[in-house]
Order: C-alpha cells, then sequence, then structure tokens
C-alpha cells in the first residue's frame, strides 16, 4: 500500500505538485519508528538521535507546506486521493486548508521538542518508538479528508499515548492512563456509530454506493433536519470529550499530571485539539445545521469550561495540576469562538488552538525541568526559585504572560478574537467569557509568586539556572510567541478565506443564521438610518 | 511628522539592548544608555510638536499606519500611530518627566544587584506607555495599557524576595485586569456599534450614537479606567503599589501610567458627549474617590503612602473634571500633577536612601538641615499640590473646581467636596512637611520610645516589617543624613521649576492666554463652559482660602501642637478606612470558599460519578462473571430459554 501512495499515480493527483507532500509527511516518522524497532535495543545513544532526525525531517516537509500553501486560496491543497477499501467506498484522501495548516504546523513544532525536552532512562527503544507512531498519527487526524481514516488515525494516537502514560509516567499513572483510555474509547464509540450511519444515510439519500469521503458528504447535505442533528450529537461527545468540555473532563487533570513531559505537551498542546478541530471539520462543516441548533449549548460549555477551569486551576496544589485545568479554560475559548459561528470568532478560535499548544506546550516543558530539578511540582514545596534562577524565572515568566493572553504575545489575538466573535453573535456570552481575563491572570501570578517569589530556603537554594541546551530547546516556542503576538496577520490571512467558505456553507444550510455585517458606517450613512438601537 | 514610530522605538530598543547586553553595560552605563534614550525620544516628540505646531490648528492630526495588525473578516486593525493635540502633549511628558527619572534612577538604585534590569523595565515602561497614548485605536492603546500593566508588575516585584512585595504586584495586576474587562467589552461594544475602532471613525460616528449605548460604552471605559487611574472601587492596588522602588512610584503610580486611564476618557470625549448620565457617574466617582484617598492620606505615618493616597485623590480631581465635560481642565492637570508629585515621589525617595530606608516619617524631622535641596525642592511641590498661587496646582485645581460648580443641578455640591478635599490636602500635605523636614531629629530617640504609647497601625506596621526583612533597616540614633548625589537633586530641581512655572500653560485671564485650551480645541468635541468672570473669581477666592486654611490647620496640629494629632488621625483613616481590608476579608474568606468548593465539587462530584461508573462497571461485571462458566449445557439451556422466549414475542405480538 506504501508503495502505491508514493507512486507517480498519486502524486499526479496532488495537482501542481510532483511529491506527495502529505502522506511523507505523516510517513517519514513512522519510518522513523520502524528503525528505531529494528535497531538493538543496546544501542541507547541512537534512539533519541533518530526520533529527532525523523521528526525534523518531517517538520522540515512541512515547513515547505507552510511556505509554498497558497494565501488567498478556500479550498483543500496539497491534495492526495487513493482509493484504499474500494467496497464500502473508504479512500485514503488527504488534503489541508487553512485550517488545518496550522495545526499541522503545530505539530511540527511541538514534536522535536517533544523529543528533546526530557531525560528518559528506562526503554528507551519504546519511548521514542511510541513517540515516532504518536506523531505519524497526529499528522493523519489534522489532513484525513475521509471519515474512517480520520477515525483511524484518532483511534490510532491512542495505543502510543497510553503507554506513554502508563509506562513512563509518574504517581497514579495506570489509573490516569486507563481512564484517559476509557473516556476516550467511549466517545469513539458514539462517532464511529455515527459515522457509519452517515455514511449509510447519505448513500442511501443519495442513491449512490456508500462512501466515507467528507468532501463528498460536505457537498451532499443530504440527511434529514432530525438525523443530521442526532449524528451530529453523537460526533459531539466523541469531541467533547476530547476537549474536553465540562462535565467530560476529569480525564484530564490526572492524565496531564502523571504523564511524562513529553506526554503531557503532546496531549496538551495536539492531543486536546482534535477534539476542537473535529468540531470545525466535522461538526460545523458536515453538519451546519445542527452546528447552529446547538451552538448556544456549546458557547454555553465553552463559557463553563472558561470559568470552572480558571477557578479549578486556582486552587490546585501540584503545578503541573494548575496548567491542565487552565487548559480547560483555553479550550473553552476555542469552542466559545467557534460555535459563534463568526469569521472573528472561527479564527480567534482557531489561533488559541495553535498558540495555547506553545504556551502550554512550553509551560509543561519548564514545569518538567523544574521537576527534574527538585523532584517535586508540588507548589508548596517550592519558593524563592526566581533569586536563585532568575533566566529560568524570566522564561517562565515570559511564557506565563504569554499564557494569560497578554497583548503583544501569541496568547492574545486568538483570545481577543474568539470573544468578540462571540460578542458579535451572542453578546452576553461574550461578556461573560470575558471574566476569563480576570481569573486566567489570578491562578498564575498566584502559583508563579509561591514557586518563584519569596526567599529561598535551603532545599530550593541549589536550583540550577537554564542550560544553553535547554533555551535552545525552546527557542522555536519562544520565537512563536513573539513572532504571533506581534504579527498575526500571515495566519489570519492564511485561514480566511477557508472560514469565510465555511460560513457561506452553514449559511447555505442552516435556514435561521443570520449574523448583521459589522462594518463602519460613516455618520452620514448612519444618520441616514437614525440612530440606531441595538 | 514622519519620526512618530521613532518615538516609542528608540525606548524599545533600549530595552531589546539591555536584555541582550545590559549586564555586559553594568552599573551605571545601562542607566546612562536607557536614559539617553528616553531623552532622545523625547528629542523627537519636540520635533514632531513644532511640526504639529508649524500647522493650522485643524489639520493637526497625523496617522501613520506600520502595518496590519489584526485582520479578520470586517475586524481589521492596523498598528498605527496618531499624533494629534492630546497624543503629543501626553508624549512630550511622558518622554520629559521619563528622561529626568531615567537619569534620577542612576543615583538611586546605584549598587542594586539588579542594576540593569530595573533599567530595562523603565524603557519597556516609556515604551509601552508611548504606545498607548500614540496608537490610533482601541486595541493598540490596549497593547500599550496592558504593557505598563506588565511593566507596573515586573516592577513593584521588583525585590521579589519579599512576599509583600510580590503579592502587592500581583494585586495591582489583577485589580487592573478587572478594570481590563470592562476596557475589552467597551471595546467589543464599539465594534458592534461603529464598525472600527479607529479614533477617527470613533469620532466620526459617535454624533449619532444612541444614547443608551453611549451611556453602556462610557461606563465599560470607565471600570477599564477606574482599574488604571486607581478609582474607587478599584483603587487599592496603588498604595500597595509603593513597594516597588522610589523612582517606580514616581513615574508610573503618579505621574505617567495612572494618568491613562484620564486620557482614555479624554480620547473616547465624543462617545461620553453622547453619554448622559454616565458623565455624572464619572464625576462622582472621582470626586468621591478624591474625599476617600484624601481622608485616608491624612493619618499615613509611611512617606509613600501618604503620597500614593495623595496620588489617587489628585486623580479623582481629573475625574471629576472629566465628568463634567472640563477636559482640558483634566488635561491640565494631569500634566501639573505629573510635574509636582514626581516631584515630591523623588524628593521622598531623596529622604529614604538618605534615611537608611526608613520610610515612617515619625522618626524624620529637622531634615531641611541635612539635605537642603530635598527640602526647598519638596516644598515647592508642597506648595503646588496645597494650591496655594502662583504655583501650578493651584490653576490647574481651580479650573476643576470652577468646571465642577458649573455643571448642572449636581454642580455645587461636586464643588464644595472638590473643596474640601483641598483643605485636607493642604493639611496634610502641611502634615508631612513639618514631620519630615522641620522640628525635632526624631530619629535620635531610640525607636521603642518613639512607638510607644501609640497602636501600631497594620499599614505601618508592615511597612516597618518589610524594612526589616529587606535588611536596610538601619536607621540608628547616630546615623548622619546628607544630601543627594548630582543624579538625583538635578531632576529635583527641574521639576521644581516646572512645578512652580506649568500654571502659565492655561492661564485663565484672557483667551489667548489660554494655551493648552487652543491646543487642545480640535481633539475636544463638547468644551464645558466656565461660570461668569465674577462667579469664577468668587471661586477662585474660595479655593485659595480654604487652602490656606489646610495649611494653617497643619501648622496648628503639628508645629505648634495646639491639637493632639491623635484627635485628627483617627484609627480609621490609618486603616484605609477598612475598605481594602474588607475586600482583603472577603477575598480570604467567603472568596476562597468559593473557589475551594468548586475545585472540591470537581474533585468529588464530577471525577466522583466518572469513579463511580468505573467500580460500578466492575461491580456488575462480577455480578455477571458467574454466567460465563464454560458448561456447555448451560450455554445450551440459555440458547433454548432464549428461543422460546422469542417464539412466544413473535407469536403473540405479531398476529401470526
Amino acid at each position: 500500500m506504501i508503495g502505491t501512495l508514493l507512486s507517480s499515480q498519486a502524486a499526479a493527483r496532488s495537482g501542481d505538485l510532483n511529491f506527495p507532500l502529505l502522506p511523507a509527511i505523516i510517513l517519514v516518522p513512522l519510518i522513523g519508528g520502524a528503525l528505531i524497532l529494528v535497531t538493538p535495543a543496546r544501542r541507547n545513544d541512537l534512539f533519541k538521535q533518530i526520533a529527532l532526525m525523523t521528526s525534523l525531517v518531517s517538520s522540515a516537509l512541512m515547513a515547505y507546506v507552510l511556505v509554498t500553501f497558497r494565501t488567498g486560496e478556500a479550498g483543500y491543497q496539497f491534495v492526495v486521493r487513493q482509493t484504499w477499501i474500494s467496497d464500502i467506498g473508504v479512500s485514503f484522501h488527504l488534503g489541508i486548508d487553512g485550517i488545518s495548516l496550522f495545526l499541522m504546523v503545530l505539530n511540527a513544532i511541538i514534536f522535536p521538542v517533544a523529543v528533546l525536552c526530557a531525560k528518559i532512562e528506562d526503554n528507551q527503544k519504546a519511548y521514542y518508538g511510541w513517540l515516532m507512531l504518536l506523531m505519524s498519527a497526529s499528522m493523519g487526524v489534522f489532513c484525513s479528508l475521509d471519515l474512517l481514516l480520520f477515525f483511524v488515525f484518532f483511534e490510532l494516537v491512542l495505543v502510543p499515548m497510553y503507554f506513554l502514560i502508563g509506562m513512563w509516567g509518574h504517581g497514579r499513572r495506570v489509573y490516569a492512563a486507563n481512564k484517559f483510555f476509557l473516556f476516550t474509547m467511549l466517545g469513539s464509540a458514539f462517532m464511529l456509530v455515527g459515522l457509519v450511519s452517515l455514511a449509510v444515510l447519505n448513500a442511501r439519500a443519495v442513491g449512490g454506493p456508500i462512501t466515507f469521503d467528507l468532501v463528498e458528504i460536505t457537498a451532499n447535505q443530504s440527511l434529514s433536519t432530525g438525523a443530521g442533528r442526532w449524528i451530529f450529537c453523537a460526533f459531539a461527545i466523541a469531541f467533547a470529550i476530547k476537549v474536553p468540555l465540562f462535565p467530560f473532563h476529569t480525564w484530564l487533570p490526572d492524565a496531564h499530571t502523571e504523564a511524562p513531559t513529553a506526554g503531557s505537551v503532546i496531549l496538551a498542546a495536539i492531543l486536546l485539539k482534535f477534539g476542537t478541530y473535529g468540531f470545525v471539520r466535522f461538526g460545523i462543516q458536515l453538519f451546519p445545521e445542527a452546528s447552529h441548533w446547538a451552538a448556544p449549548v456549546m458557547m454555553t460549555l465553552g463559557v463553563i469550561g472558561i470559568l470552572y477551569g480558571a477557578i479549578c486551576a486556582t486552587m490546585q496544589k501540584d503545578l503541573k495540576r494548575v496548567i491542565a485545568y487552565s487548559s480547560i479554560a483555553h479550550l473553552g475559548f476555542v469552542v466559545l469562538g467557534i460555535f459563534s459561528l463568526s469569521v472573528q470568532g472561527i479564527e480567534g478560535g482557531v489561533l488559541v488552538m495553535f498558540n495555547h499548544g506553545i504556551s502550554t506546550g512550553a509551560l509543561f516543558i519548564l514545569v518538567g525541568w523544574i521537576y527534574e530539578r527538585r523532584h517535586t511540582r508540588v507548589i508548596a514545596e517550592l519558593g524563592g526559585i526566581q533569586k536563585v534562577a532568575p533566566v529560568f524565572a524570566g522564561v517562565f515568566t515570559l511564557v506565563m504572560f504569554s499564557s494569560i493572553g497578554l497583548p503583544g504575545l501569541n496568547g492574545f489575538p486568538g483570545e481577543f478574537l474568539a470573544l468578540i466573535g462571540a460578542f458579535s453573535t451572542a453578546r452576553w456570552w461574550g461578556v461573560v467569557a470575558a471574566i476569563g481575563v480576570i481569573l486566567a491572570a489570578l491562578y498564575l501570578l498566584w502559583a508563579y509568586q509561591r514557586v518563584f517569589h519569596g526567599p529561598v530556603d535551603a532545599a530550593n537554594s541549589n536550583f540550577r539556572e537554564m542550560r544553553w541546551s535547554e533555551g535552545l530547546i525552546l527557542a522555536p516556542l519562544l520565537f512563536t510567541i513573539f513572532f504571533v503576538g506581534l504579527y498575526p496577520t500571515p495566519m489570519l490571512e492564511r485561514m480566511e478565506p477557508t472560514v469565510d467558505k465555511l460560513l457561506e456553507h452553514v449559511e447555505e444550510h442552516a435556514p435561521d443564521y443570520n449574523v448583521k455585517k459589522i462594518e463602519f458606517k460613516g455618520p452620514a450613512d448612519a444618520a441616514a438610518h437614525g440612530a440606531v438601537e441595538d | 511628522m514622519d519620526l512618530i514610530w521613532l518615538i516609542p522605538a528608540l525606548p524599545l530598543y533600549g530595552f531589546v539592548m539591555l536584555v541582550l547586553l545590559g549586564r555586559k553595560f553594568g552599573d551605571p552605563k545601562a542607566g546612562w544608555f536607557a536614559s539617553l534614550l528616553v531623552a532622545g525620544s523625547f528629542g523627537v516628540t519636540l520635533k514632531v510638536f513644532f511640526d504639529l505646531l508649524a500647522l493650522p490648528s485643524e489639520q493637526r492630526v497625523f496617522t501613520q499606519e506600520l502595518f496590519t495588525w489584526m485582520p479578520s473578516g470586517t475586524f481589521d486593525v492596523s498598528f498605527g500611530f496618531m499624533v494629534d493635540p492630546l497624543s503629543i502633549l501626553m508624549c512630550l511628558f511622558i518622554t520629559g518627566i521619563g528622561a529626568l527619572i531615567h537619569v534620577y534612577s542612576i543615583g538611586y538604585m546605584k549598587g542594586d544587584e539588579n542594576y540593569s534590569k530595573f533599567f530595562l523595565y523603565l524603557n519597556l515602561f516609556i515604551a509601552s506607555m508611548l504606545l498607548l497614548v500614540l496608537g490610533n485605536n482601541l486595541l493598540l492603546t490596549f497593547l500599550g495599557w496592558e504593557g505598563v500593566g506588565l511593566c507596573s508588575y515586573l516592577l513593584i516585584s521588583f525585590w521579589h524576595t519579599d512576599m509583600a512585595n510580590s503579592t502587592a504586584a500581583k494585586k495591582a495586576f489583577v485589580v487592573n485586569r478587572i478594570g481590563d474587562f470592562g476596557f475589552m467589552v467597551g471595546t467589543f461594544w464599539v465594534w458592534f456599534t461603529v464598525g472600527s475602532i479607529n479614533y477617527v471613525d470613533i469620532k466620526a460616528y459617535a454624533p449619532v450614537m444612541a444614547g443608551t449605548t453611549a451611556t453602556v460604552i462610557a461606563l465599560l471605559f470607565l471600570l477599564g479606567a477606574a482599574g488604571k487611574s486607581a478609582q474607587l472601587p478599584l483603587y487599592v492596588w496603588l498604595p500597595d503599589a509603593m513597594a516597588g522602588p522610589t523612582p517606580v512610584s514616581a513615574l508610573m503610580h503618579a505621574a505617567t501610567m495612572v494618568t491613562a486611564g484620564v486620557y482614555l476618557l479624554t480620547r473616547l470625549n465624543p462617545i461620553l458627549a453622547q453619554a448622559g448620565w454616565a458623565n455624572d457617574v464619572i464625576a462622582w466617582v472621582g470626586v468621591l474617590t478624591a474625599l476617600v484617598a484624601a481622608s485616608i492620606a491624612i493619618a499615613q505615618t509611611d512617606i509613600k503612602k501618604v503620597l500614593a493616597y495623595s496620588t489617587v485623590s489628585q486623580l479623582g480631581y481629573m475625574f471629576l473634571a472629566v465628568g463634567t465635560q472640563n477636559y482640558v481642565a483634566a488635561v491640565f492637570h494631569m500634566v501639573t500633577h505629573a510635574f509636582f508629585k514626581a516631584l515630591l515621589f523623588l524628593g521622598s525617595g531623596s529622604v529614604i536612601t538618605q534615611m537608611a530606608h526608613e520610610q515612617d516619617m515619625r522618626r524624620y524631622g529637622n531634615l531641611r538641615k541635612y539635605m537642603p535641596i530635598t527640602a526647598g525642592t519638596f516644598i515647592v511641590g508642597w506648595l503646588a499640590i496645597a494650591g496655594v498661587p502662583p504655583f501650578s496646582g493651584f490653576w490647574s485645581k481651580d479650573e476643576i473646581l470652577a468646571g465642577a460648580f458649573n455643571a448642572g443641578p449636581a454642580g455645587p455640591a461636586l464643588w464644595a467636596i472638590g473643596l474640601v478635599v483641598a483643605l485636607m490636602t493642604a493639611f496634610y500635605m502641611t502634615r508631612q512637611v513639618i514631620m519630615t523636614f522641620f522640628g525635632d531629629e526624631k530619629w535620635r530617640v531610640e525607636e521603642a520610645e518613639v512607638g510607644s504609647g501609640e497602636e501600631h497601625d497594620a499599614a505601618a506596621h508592615a511597612a516597618d516589617a518589610h524594612a526589616a526583612d529587606d535588611g536596610h533597616h538601619g536607621l540608628t540614633p547616630s546615623h548622619e543624613p546628607g544630601e543627594s548625589p548630582a543624579t538625583m537633586t538635578v531632576p529635583l530641581v527641574v521639576l521644581a521649576v516646572a512645578a512652580v512655572i506649568a500654571g502659565l500653560l492655561n492661564l485663565p485671564f484672557a483667551h489667548n492666554l489660554e494655551y493648552l485650551g487652543n491646543w487642545l480645541e480640535p481633539v475636544i468635541v463638547d468644551e464645558h463652559h466656565l461660570p461668569a468672570a465674577s462667579v469664577l473669581f468668587g471661586l477662585a477666592s474660595a479655593a485659595i482660602v480654604f487652602s490656606f486654611i489646610g495649611l494653617y490647620l497643619g501648622y496648628l496640629v503639628y508645629s505648634k501642637r495646639k491639637v493632639a494629632a491623635e484627635k485628627i488621625e483617627l484609627a480609621a483613616m490609618a486603616r484605609g478606612l477598612y475598605i481594602d481590608e474588607t475586600y482583603s476579608r472577603f477575598a480570604d474568606g467567603p472568596g476562597t470558599v468559593i473557589y475551594q468548593g468548586v475545585a472540591d465539587f470537581d474533585g468529588a462530584v464530577v471525577n466522583g460519578i466518572v469513579d463511580g461508573v468505573g467500580s460500578g462497571t466492575v461491580g456488575l461485571a462480577r455480578l455477571i462473571r458467574p454466567l460465563q462458566s464454560g458448561l456447555v449445557r448451560n450455554y445450551a439451556l440459555g440458547i433454548g430459554a432464549g428461543a422460546v422466549l422469542m417464539l412466544i414475542f413473535i407469536v403473540t405480538r405479531m398476529n401470526l
């Protein structure tokens, strides 16, 4: 199968490109994993290097995709389509648009960093092998244009993550791994039922053979309103667990906390985005009517997540749990923005997906380093670290403020756009959600104060300052924090056509969808219509 | 004009360079480097100012768009600057006073282990503050707004090994975030209504904005401004913010940053013009803040706390001016206050460094003998803030009060409260000057004797503890204070001169002497009209009389000791009228309970259900496990029973 994928026939379908980039991006880490598999277990010096090299190659290919991505196009690019299981209409159909592009880029940034960010003592072979499988599957999730293919990648991710938490984790790692696995599987069961019935109903309505092709089913919009809503709910449960939305979130603090550093980083940065990405791609796009119907509920859950996550984060005693709960709050902004069904909201949502990955990823790495140095993450046992490690504290401060959403750093544009989008279509949701900006400052600054400020006691007085090598590992994330904060335009202009098209699609199929067009009306224009009360 | 971008770019460059090379520059090169860049920025501002001056007044607005910052659908925000009379005036005093305080800090921070870090924060602050006032839209102002908030956080916690400083910094940031909530939602509302957040568009649209909308927007921005400018009910962070180094208190927490709220509301005056009763809210918030803060200031013993509450009180005056649509007076007082309050803070810093970092005024006295320049300039600041003519504070305060008097039915009440505040201001400043620079040299007496019999109020106690923690609480009876070095006294002298003559900016005697009013005229749409000249004269006389009563009472109590100070300095005033304490008690009590309750709910209930489902499943599985016995005859029995049941079902229900 691999051979046919790389054949010139497949490549020809990708249009102007001769090389099937997306399959290669998925495949390269898999090859890395295979290499690790065949390397003898005693060659402990090689595994990390193989993992690093292959993830870097995959990332470099992704960088090429980013550079050659055609700005201003709404549709899928770099498309590859190859029949996989013809009897039930499953194909190996890949492609990216303005929404998935940056999630792929996020993958490409995070994985090499995740490979480097921690020292692994036992069973490196398995660890790096699983990591490479994880990268491959994660890349696949964001560019699959076939429902079943998406499902396969979506599920495939569980396996390496389960082992990463269960084998290299801390404390109650088995409990956490099981909880994570069972929760997600529960959601996946709903999704599987949903996507099979969707394919069947679609085929029946259209009268053609069964197909799982996202593009075709999206275009058909053949389901009755009732069926569409039921199946949307099936998908929504799977995604809500993954995001996670209240009240499906309890797997997350445990999984984040007990996972090894790289596991936490990838969980937060990448895996949570499966849920929110799923809501856009397989929620709004497949079920525009049902999404509009469910939007008030979804936005409410988003707002609950923002406030509830922030409040829970404040009271945590373990630094990792603080960050874990903060993820719930951040992802709440994403769901709020997406289901505001406005340009600003969806773009803001996608931006938050990306930037949460960067900031929270960096926070988990820093906390991992604190743990390496002090063998504890309990806030009460830390203190005064800024005195002994000012550079470490400075980097932490920077990342913290990026997570708080300080303007000028990457967290802000997405959060702001998600809020203003929500405000424009659902005012009071936007207003209540904005309270989140107050709460976010509280939990992070308080945690920071207890860990870094104050007098330094004996236990913390030998805290090692940040090394150059550590700084280099974080450098890509720090660069992104500044770049996106000061100049998010390149991202926004690449996603805008796709988002516009998505909303046109919603407008076409959701009869009640009616969004006020907000643009500057000159005073003369406004005066002509009288001073309008809103 | 094309040089506008250079105004914030110079200090920003300084920030970047000091991040990279600050340690290498060291003490004092890093300080001079930072000062030079701010001075350069001042130079550029002057150049732009004169360019603007050369234009006819209606053409004095100039925008420069650098790049598109955040384009999303119809929400299209550029990174652009707008120079007009208001913003260039702000730039002038930010960079001018900023440069002076940079120079002062060279001396003040001498020997600090994080010397260069201090200056990189200061440079970042100046850059952010300039972005705040130069931004041509609300979002860019918000960028600067949060930038100065960040610098404030970093500088209040500059001596971070003391937990009290860290707590003060966190408090400042979080309380400001409450205001930011108002700013953000206000921005959303403006965009939703106007379709743009550029100031030019807002001004163009505002005349047709619906009254209710304008009122809501004005109140939201008032919340934002009340956070940054320390007004009721959000002022509580500012007194604590004095934990930062004194130049920071002078620059940020007195002269520039805290006036950002006044700037913002002045900038949005076209909306306020439509906002109806929101203006009354602003005026009352202002005047009540002025009253509350002045009454607290009377009983403070920490030299910086007095000035901090005084700053809150003076900002209240500015809000009173804004609320009575007297924007010129607000800006006028902003400028004069920047001079005299920066002067007073720097003077207090000079005293503090010479008194072994003791901040308790009860241990000062007769310092004019040891530090004549500091004392002389401080006295100039005192007369300016007390409203003694012809010092600058008199002119600006008088204009605010006169404007308030004429502001509708509530005007006289606003005026009367303002007048009482003027008296209190003169009183507490006299108290401070006498306690510090006159009378006995109280540090010559052992500390225990001074404190005996008096209740140690919470604030002073915290300050003492703080000083003790830092290990520079070394004021002994044999201590010999001296005058501060030239880097500190020269800025004092310059500011003192400015504090004397700044009244010239806007003299009320003839229209063409109102330079400031005429200069700002194109920016302001609904200027308030002052009362007739004869009334004006009466009001001014009353203001002067009240100031002198305040001065005289202060003299009676603290110099002549005709009245025991304890009768005036009530315990409630010393403890900030319990306002801050009530907040803390709420946060530590019910607030924490609620937070903990939610967290416990998450652990026990939400997670409990999940674990319950898990163990329930395991339990159920145990129950039904015997069914899977492995005995074929049991399975056969089951199959048989099932088949019979299905048969019965089909026969009975299907009507065969």
